[in-house]
C-alpha cells in the first residue's frame, strides 16, 4: 500500500474503528495523525478548513500516547484518535482566535475544560478549526481569516459557524470534531456537509473555556461522520464541571451504547413527533422542494421500522427566531466588552492624539471586530438599553418561557421530535452575505433546541438533485441525549439502507483537487 | 463640561439652621475570604501586582465564574447582623461598562435581586444619642482592579502619561450596604454619618467577615447629601461623595457639602445631581468625571451564573451562630460593670471597651481597670498621641498591676514607677518590680530603723504624740518614706510609729 493509499484508508475510517485499529495495535497513533496530517496538507488549499495546525505537536502528543500504550498503561478507547477542534476553544500554547481578527497571535495560558478532557483521554489534536467570527453566521464567510469551502462543492458555503469543523469530517481531514452551537452552528453545517453534529443538552458539555458568545445559549458538542463516533466523543468531553456553574451534575454515559442499540434500525416503541412548525403539514414554505420530500421519506422509514409517528404543533416557535436575535444579541454585547486592546489580542491606538484607554478600546474594536460582529454588538447594546428593556429583553425572555412549554407539551407525548435541519442545501459562497435576514433564516429550525436547552442532533438524510447533503435534525428533551443517539443512529441506518447499494451519504462526496498527485 | 461655579461656602451652623439635611450611605466592605468571588485566586494585600490573579480574575476568553460559598455566608451574616431579611432566591447582574480596571467590561454585582434587604442598625453616638437607621438592601459584587495613573501631579488620571493596572484586587468579594434616606439627623448629620460607617466597621470586625481596615480600603463610603427646607419639604437633589476613607473624612466630607449645597440653594441655582470627589487635604469635594453613558449600565441576569437560593436551614444555623454584636455587648458589660452612663460612654469613645474587658479577664476588676486605662494610661496615650491599644502594654500586664497593688507589695506610686517600665519595655509588671527593686520594704525591722532614726532628729514630735496629737505623725511617716524610697507601706508605717512611741 502506497503512503496515499494508506492515509486514504485510515483517513476514511469512523473513530470507532480507528479506536479498535489502535487497540488492536495494527496501527500507531503517529500514523493515524500523520495519515490526518498529510490529508491537511493536501487539501486546505481547497478547502480552508482550519486556521491552525501544528504537526509536530500533534505528532508530539501522537508519540505520548503511543509510548504509554508500549509501557502497557491503561489507556482511554479513544486514545490516539485525533480530533480538530473549533477555534472559539481555547488551548493553552496554541493559538486561539474565535475567528476574530482582534485575537489575532493570542495564545491562551490555560485549556478548556473540554480539551483537558480530550489530553486526558489521548487525542491528539490536529488542528483549529475556522468559523464565523465568535461564531457569528450560518455560513463561516464571516471568519476574519477567509472562507471555508463545502468539501462537497468548493464554491458553496460550508455552513456556520463551525463550517471549519464540519468540512474538516467530509474533508477526510480529521475523523472526529469538536463545534459549538448557539442557535445551530454545530446542526447546520452538519446538515449541508453530510456529517453528524450533536448540540447536547445545556450544561452537558463545560462551557470553562469557550469563548462565549451568548451564555445562555451555547453549547459544545461531538462533530463526527457517524452517529456512534459523535457519541463516543460526547462520552469524553461531558460530564460535570465545577469550572461552570451551569454545568448539570452527573456523568455523560450511555450514549455509545443508545447509539449501538439504535444501530439495528428497530424503533418498536419509540413515540416520533412531526413538528409542524417546522417543516411539517402546512408549513412547508421556505424549505427546499428536496429537503422536504427527504424529510417526509425519512418519517415513512421511522413509522416502518416500528416507530409510533405523530404531528405536534409547537406554536410559539415562530417566534423562536426572532427572540434568538434579541436574546443573543444582548448577551454577546456583554460577552464581547472584554475585546479593548487592553490585556490581550489586538490593540489599535487612535490615529491622532489624545490616545486615551477609551479611545484605544473604539480604535481597537473598529479595527478587530468584522460588521456582523458590529451589527450584533450594536443590535444587543439598544436591546439592554434603559428603557428598552422590557420590550426587547424581556419579552424575548418570555417566548423564550413558551418554548420551553411548547417542549415540555410536546415531549408529554412524543420521546423525540423530528424537523429538517435546515432550510436549504448548501448555498454558494457570497450568496446570502449581503442579505443578514437570509442568512439568519438558516438556523429558523435549530434555534428552538437552544432556547430551551434541550439537546439535538443532525444526521444526514439524502441529497438534493444537484447530489448535495440534506440534514434531519432530532430533539430531545433535557438530560435525555441518549435518546438522540439511539434515534439518529436508527436514521443513519434506515437512511443508509435505502440508498441506491445501501451506500453511506458520506462516500458520494466528490472527490477533493489536492496540490499532491493522487 | 459644565460647572457651576461654587458661590462662597455658608457657615456651617447656618446652613443646618435653614436646612434640613437627609443623609443616604452606601458602605463597601471587602470580605476577608479566602479566594475571590467568583474563582480561586486568593485574597491578598501588598503581593507584587498581577500575581494574585487567574484566567477568571484577569477576564480572559473562555473564563466563566463560580461562586465563593463563603463569601456568600459573609453576605448572608451581614444581613442578619443588620436585621435583614434574606432573600429566599436572589440573582447576579452584569453592570456594563467601559474601564481598564474592570477586566471584563461589566461588573458582576447584584442589582434587583439582593441577597439582603429591609434591615435597620441602631447608631450609638458620642453623647449617648441613638440613631436607628434603615438599611435598604446589602448585595454581593465583585471589586474592580486598581489603578496607578504615572507621570501626572496627585496621582490623578488628569495629565497623567499613563496608567498602570492591578488586578489583584479585581474580584474580591465586596458588600455594598445601602441605607434609606437617614432623615431628621439635623445639625448632626456629620457625626451620624460617621458614626454609621464605625458601627457597620465594628460589626464587620465583630463578625470576623472582614480585617476593615479603613486605611487599607477594606470599608469604603459613598456619602448621599442632600437639602431641603424643611423636614416637611420634598426630598432635594443629592450629591454622592465617592471613596471617603476614613470616620473624620465621612464627617467632613457631609460637612462640607452642606455648606456648599446651602451655598448654591441660598444663590439661587440648583445643586446638580452628580458624583464627588472627597479631597483629604482641604476637607473639600469637587465634581467627579461627567461621563456621557454613565447612567445606563445595561444591567440584565449574569446568564453565567444560576440564581442562589440560600437553604432556610442554613441561614438558620447562620443566625443562631451570630456572635453578640457591639451594641449588645455594650448593654451588657455596662450592667456588668455597673459604671455609670457617662463613664461607660467615656469609656466607649475612648475605645478602652476591650481593653478593660480583657483586663477584667485577665484577674481584676472592673473598677480597677477602668482606673488605669482611662486615667494614667489615657493620660500616656494622650500625651504621645498614641490610640490606648497600641500603648506597649496589655490588659493582662494592666490586670498584674493592679494585683500587685491589691496584694500590698507596690502602692500606687510605685504603681506609677512599674507601669512606666513596663511601657518602656522592661518586661511584666513583676519584671520590672524585680529589676529595679521597687517592692514595699515590709521588713518591719527595717523600716523600725528608720522610725528610730527620724523620731531621734525629732524629739519633740515622739512626745506630741505620746501626749495624743497625732497631727504631726505625718512627717515621721515622711521622712521614713523618704528614707525607704517610697518603698515603704504607709499603713504599716503609721501603725510601727504608734506603737514605738507607746512603748
Amino acid at each position: 500500500m502506497s503512503a496515499t493509499e494508506l492515509t486514504s484508508a485510515l483517513t476514511r475510517r469512523t473513530a470507532a474503528d480507528l479506536a479498535a485499529l489502535l487497540r488492536a495495535g495494527d496501527v500507531s497513533a503517529v500514523e493515524v495523525a500523520t495519515a490526518h496530517l498529510d490529508r491537511i496538507e493536501a487539501v486546505e488549499p481547497a478547502v480552508h478548513a482550519f486556521l491552525h495546525v501544528d504537526r509536530e505537536d500533534t505528532l508530539a502528543q501522537a508519540r505520548a500516547v503511543d509510548a504509554e500504550r508500549a509501557a502497557g498503561e491503561e489507556l482511554h478507547e479513544l486514545a490516539g484518535v485525533p480530533v480538530a477542534v473549533k477555534d472559539v476553544v481555547v488551548t493553552r500554547g496554541t493559538p486561539t482566535t474565535a475567528g476574530s481578527r482582534i485575537l489575532e497571535g493570542w495564545v491562551p495560558p490555560y485549556d478548556a475544560t473540554l480539551v483537558t478532557r480530550l489530553r486526558a483521554a489521548g487525542m491528539p489534536m490536529l488542528g483549529k478549526t475556522n468559523m464565523d467570527e465568535f461564531a457569528m453566521g450560518s455560513s463561516t464567510e464571516h471568519s476574519g481569516y477567509g472562507p471555508t469551502h463545502n468539501p462537497w462543492d468548493l464554491d458553496r458555503i460550508p455552513g456556520g459557524s463551525g463550517g471549519g469543523s464540519a468540512a474538516a469530517l467530509a474533508a477526510f481531514e480529521a475523523p472526529l470534531a469538536i463545534g459549538t452551537d448557539t442557535g445551530g452552528s454545530i446542526r447546520q453545517p452538519a446538515s449541508v456537509t453530510g456529517t453528524v453534529g450533536v448540540k447536547p443538552t445545556y450544561g452537558s458539555v463545560s462551557r470553562y473555556g469557550l469563548v462565549a458568545l451568548a451564555s445562555s445559549l451555547d453549547q459544545a458538542g461531538p462533530c463526527a461522520r457517524t452517529v456512534l463516533d459523535a457519541a463516543l466523543l460526547h462520552e469524553v468531553i461531558g460530564g460535570h464541571d465545577p469550572l461552570d456553574a451551569t454545568s448539570l451534575t452527573g456523568p455523560a454515559a450511555g450514549y455509545a451504547d443508545a447509539a449501538r442499540q439504535g444501530a439495528s434500525g428497530d424503533l418498536r416503541g419509540v413515540r416520533v413527533g412531526v413538528v409542524r412548525e417546522l417543516g411539517g403539514s402546512g408549513h412547508e414554505a421556505g424549505f427546499q422542494r428536496e429537503v422536504s420530500a427527504a424529510f417526509r421519506r425519512t418519517v415513512e422509514l421511522l413509522e416502518g421500522a416500528g416507530a409510533e409517528v405523530v404531528e405536534v404543533s409547537c406554536p410559539s416557535f415562530t417566534a423562536a427566531l426572532a427572540a434568538y436575535y434579541l436574546i443573543l444579541p444582548a448577551e454577546a454585547s456583554s460577552n464581547l466588552a472584554k475585546f479593548d486592546g487592553m490585556r490581550f489580542g489586538l490593540r489599535v491606538e487612535p490615529a491622532e492624539e489624545p490616545v486615551t484607554a477609551e479611545r484605544v478600546m473604539a480604535a481597537t474594536r473598529g479595527a478587530g471586530f468584522g460588521s456582523e460582529v458590529k451589527r450584533r454588538i450594536i443590535l444587543g447594546t439598544y436591546a439592554l438599553s434603559a428603557g428598552y428593556y422590557d420590550a426587547y429583553y424581556g419579552s424575548a425572555q418570555k417566548v423564550r418561557t413558551l418554548i420551553q412549554r411548547d417542549f415540555a407539551a410536546a415531549f408529554d407525548a412524543v420521546d423525540v421530535l423530528v424537523s429538517p435541519t435546515a432550510p436549504t442545501t448548501a448555498f454558494k459562497l457570497g450568496e446570502k452575505l449581503d442579505d443578514p435576514l437570509a442568512m439568519y433564516l438558516n438556523d429558523v429550525a435549530t434555534i428552538p433546541a437552544n432556547l430551551a436547552g434541550v439537546p439535538g442532533i443532525s444526521v444526514p438524510n439524502g441529497l438534493d438533485d444537484a447530489g448535495l447533503p440534506i440534514g434531519l435534525q432530532i430533539l430531545a428533551p433535557a438530560r435525555a441525549d441518549a435518546r438522540l443517539y439511539r434515534v439518529g443512529a436508527a436514521v443513519e441506518h434506515l437512511v443508509t439502507a435505502d440508498r441506491p447499494g445501501s451506500a453511506p451519504i458520506i462516500d458520494s462526496i466528490p472527490a477533493i483537487p489536492t496540490e499532491v498527485a493522487p | 463640561m459644565t460647572t457651576t461655579p461654587t458661590p462662597s461656602l455658608v457657615e456651617y451652623e447656618d446652613a443646618v439652621a435653614r436646612f434640613d439635611p437627609v443623609l443616604g450611605i452606601e458602605v463597601h466592605v471587602e470580605l476577608g475570604t479566602a479566594t475571590k468571588m467568583f474563582d480561586g485566586a486568593p485574597v491578598t494585600f501588598g503581593a507584587e501586582p498581577n500575581t494574585q490573579v487567574t484566567p477568571v480574575s484577569l477576564g480572559l476568553p473562555g473564563a466563566l465564574p463560580s461562586l465563593n460559598r463563603a463569601a456568600v455566608e459573609s453576605a448572608i451574616r451581614i444581613g442578619l447582623a443588620l436585621n435583614c431579611e434574606i432573600a429566599a432566591s436572589c440573582r447576579f447582574a452584569r453592570k456594563n461598562y467601559f474601564y481598564p480596571d474592570i477586566p471584563k467590561n461589566f461588573q458582576t454585582s447584584q442589582y434587583d435581586e439582593p441577597i439582603a434587604h429591609d434591615g435597620w442598625i441602631d447608631v450609638e453616638l458620642e453623647d449617648g444619642t441613638v440613631v436607628r437607621v434603615e438599611i435598604e438592601r446589602a448585595h454581593m459584587e465583585e471589586d474592580a482592579g486598581k489603578n496607578t495613573h504615572v507621570g501626572g501631579h496627585d496621582g490623578r488620571l488628569q495629565g497623567a502619561e499613563y496608567s498602570l493596572v492591578d488586578y489583584n484586587r479585581a474580584g474580591i468579594p465586596l458588600v455594598e450596604i445601602v441605607t434609606r434616606p437617614i432623615l431628621g439627623t439635623g445639625e448632626r448629620a456629620p457625626e451620624v454619618a460617621a458614626a454609621y460607617v464605625r458601627t457597620l466597621r465594628d460589626i464587620f470586625r465583630t463578625l470576623g467577615v472582614s480585617e476593615a481596615r479603613m486605611e487599607r480600603g477594606n470599608v469604603r463610603a459613598d456619602v448621599n447629601v442632600s437639602l431641603r427646607p424643611s423636614p416637611e419639604s420634598p426630598l432635594g437633589t443629592r450629591t454622592e461623595t465617592k471613596n471617603v476613607n476614613s470616620f473624620r473624612s465621612v464627617d467632613r466630607a457631609v460637612r462640607f457639602e452642606i455648606s456648599r449645597q446651602a451655598a448654591v440653594l441660598d444663590a439661587g441655582l440648583s445643586v446638580i445631581q452628580e458624583t464627588r470627589h472627597f479631597h483629604e487635604t482641604d476637607g473639600t469635594t469637587s465634581p467627579g468625571r461627567v461621563k456621557s453613558d454613565a447612567e445606563d449600565y445595561r444591567y440584565f441576569p449574569e446568564p453565567d451564573l444560576v440564581p442562589i437560593e440560600p437553604d432556610r436551614a442554613w441561614v438558620e444555623e447562620l443566625r443562631s451562630g451570630l456572635p453578640e454584636l457591639p451594641a449588645a455587648r455594650r448593654r451588657r458589660l455596662h450592667t456588668e460593670w455597673g459604671f455609670a452612663d457617662a463613664e461607660m460612654r467615656d469609656v466607649v469613645n475612648a475605645g478602652a471597651l476591650d481593653l478593660i474587658e480583657a483586663s477584667v479577664a485577665a484577674g481584676t476588676t472592673p473598677a480597677a481597670a477602668r482606673k488605669w486605662w482611662m486615667g494614667e494610661l489615657a493620660r500616656i496615650a494622650s500625651s504621645s498621641e498614641t490610640a490606648l491599644e497600641d500603648l506597649p502594654i496589655t490588659p493582662a500586664q494592666v490586670a498584674q498591676l493592679q494585683q500587685l497593688v491589691d496584694a500590698g507589695r507596690i502602692n500606687d506610686k510605685l504603681a506609677r514607677q512599674v507601669l512606666a517600665g513596663v511601657l518602656a519595655g522592661e518586661g511584666s509588671p513583676e519584671d520590672v518590680v524585680a529589676a529595679r527593686g521597687l517592692e514595699v520594704v515590709s521588713d518591719d525591722g527595717q523600716l523600725l530603723e528608720a522610725i528610730d532614726a527620724a523620731l531621734a532628729a525629732q524629739p519633740d514630735i515622739a512626745e506630741k504624740i505620746r501626749g495624743g496629737n497625732l497631727g504631726p505623725i505625718g512627717a515621721v511617716i515622711g521622712a521614713v518614706m523618704k528614707a525607704t524610697r517610697g518603698q515603704a507601706d504607709a499603713g504599716r508605717v503609721r501603725e510601727l510609729v504608734l506603737e514605738r512611741v507607746q512603748a
